[in-house]
């Protein structure tokens, strides 16, 4: 058998042109005009951004700022959607808005494909991975998790208050993730850190911001040589015996995949467990009536994920235009914000409640046209199996202290400190 | 009255199989189809119009028939 040699170690060098785009200034520190200067990596955001959103929706309803090189923030439900069908327009060839845009010729493939991918090969690449997250094959998944999350609760014996996003949330998709990657267990730790470097660190210089980026990309390097000498059944090796118009996948897009794989299965469901509890925490009547009918949480978690949409996307602006009463440049960013848009009052009734039985729930949490999550069954099975278990095993729990609750900044929000009271 | 399921809109979000599971299922991946030829019983037509109405990307249609 021929060896593999698409991962020999000359294929970096090729990643290493990736790093050839456009740097700009970073400019931090207090916002003066969240219509003028907005920046969704600030305190006062992190902490509550709704009400930012909701007075910008009122009286912008497209804001815009010079940090980041220039970027635009819709509101509004049709904006946000408007620009996420429009990919003839709107490129995702980098989805998360830094001061760094990869070079241009990137697309149509990105660094992470398919969610960095623009047409006509974004559809190839997203084909290859969704027979494995539809919802018969995640199901399969849902006994181990049950299993998983019910150990977690099992060390909190003894313990009067537990912190549901550390020892909780965030446990539960990176064990899933990496048990679908056939990656070990025990590196959960350099997950976290891979994740905050790439969704957290974006305000970091951009060098070192790319020397955090390779250090994931050399793990990931890594797991594909473990699975070169030792094929398994499991996403790796799927993917690295995957071929695209009659040949293997080109190593940065094998890699690229995993990173997406790996990256946005852990942040995003780990937020959205995290502030479903959060929520729960402190409204005593949703929780009772949660334990009083159980039948009502599908319907719940649908809620959940409308009001606290943990993600946000980014796009660039593929040439000049005006655009719904706005002068966009080529290269400006869109931040993509799926929470704002799910807080329309134009687009839902209470859309600033939350309303457990809400039996209508057009929500875009999991984004709308072609980049639609691919890991949503996914998710959504593990957010239901992940409060399922809390419920009937800890029916009653407060926030010990609502002072000491954090939340992550940037594109991907949730509870990261989250001690709640069990007993 | 009759569920389709316009495949040019339909994303596979899978709200319709979620929601309606006697009227949808889904395919080798994940896109929502139509069980039979989308006939809809009367006891599944309340489900038929949440399925309508949670779709994210209203690629379900309901066809009255008189």
């Amino acid at each position: 058998m021929a060896v593999d040699d698409r991962f020999a170690e000359d294929f970096r060098e090729t990643r290493d042109e990736e790093y050839i785009g456009t740097r700009n200034e970073v400019i931090t520190g207090p916002v003066a005009d969240w219509a003028t200067d907005f920046s969704h990596v600030e305190p006062e955001w992190s902490a509550d951004p709704y009400p930012i959103q909701d007075d910008l929706r009122q009286r912008c309803p497209i804001a815009h700022t010079n940090r980041f090189g220039g970027a635009w923030l819709p509101t509004r439900y049709e904006d946000v959607a408007a620009i996420a069908y429009d990919t003839e327009r709107f490129s995702s060839r980098s989805i998360i808005m830094s001061n760094f845009r990869p070079p241009r010729d990137l697309a149509p493939v990105g660094t992470a494909p398919p969610i960095s991918s623009d047409p006509p090969f974004h559809h190839d690449a997203r084909k290859l991975l969704l027979p494995a997250f539809t919802k018969a094959v995640v199901t399969r998944q849902e006994p181990a998790t049950r299993a998983f999350c019910d150990s977690l609760i099992d060390g909190f014996e003894g313990r009067d208050v537990v912190d549901a996003a550390a020892d909780y949330a965030q446990h539960i998709p990176i064990r899933v993730i990496a048990d679908m990657l056939g990656f070990p267990p025990e590196d959960g730790p350099q997950f976290r850190e891979f994740v905050e470097d790439l969704l957290e660190g974006i305000n970091l210089p951009p060098d070192e911001r790319i020397e955090r980026v390779s250090r994931l990309f050399d793990y990931l390097l890594a797991q594909v040589h473990d699975h070169l000498d030792r094929p398994r059944d499991d996403l790796t090796t799927y993917l690295i015996n995957a071929e695209l118009y009659g040949q293997k996948l080109a190593p940065d897009v094998v890699t690229g995949a995993m990173a997406l794989l790996l990256i946005a299965g852990i942040d995003t469901t780990w937020s959205a467990i995290g502030a479903s509890l959060w929520h729960l925490a402190k409204t005593p009547g949703d929780r009772e009536r949660l334990i009083a009918e159980p039948e009502l949480l599908p319907t719940a978690l649908e809620e959940f994920l409308r009001a606290y949409a943990p993600v946000t996307m980014a796009r660039l602006v593929k040439q000049d235009m005006h655009w719904h009463g706005v002068d966009m440049k080529a290269e400006d960013w869109i931040l993509l914000s799926f929470p704002a848009a799910n807080r329309d009052p134009a687009q839902f009734d209470r859309a600033g409640e939350v309303v457990i039985d809400r039996a209508v729930n057009r929500h875009a949490a999991f984004g709308l046209g072609i980049h639609r999550c691919v890991g949503s069954h996914l998710a959504r099975m593990e957010l239901r199996v992940a409060l399922e278990a809390w419920l009937s095993r800890i029916p009653r729990f407060t926030l010990a202290d609502p002072a000491t609750v954090t939340w992550s900044a940037g594109q991907i929000r949730g509870p990261r400190t989250l001690p709640l009271r069990i007993r | 009255m009759k569920v389709q399921i316009d495949t040019e809109r339909c994303q596979g979000h899978g709200r319709c199989y979620d929601l309606a599971p006697g009227l949808f299922g889904e395919d080798d991946e994940g896109y929502g189809t139509v069980l039979g030829d989308g006939t809809t019983p009367t006891g599944e037509q309340d489900n038929a119009r949440l399925a309508v109405l949670n779709c994210p990307e209203h690629a379900i249609e309901l066809l009255e028939e008189g």
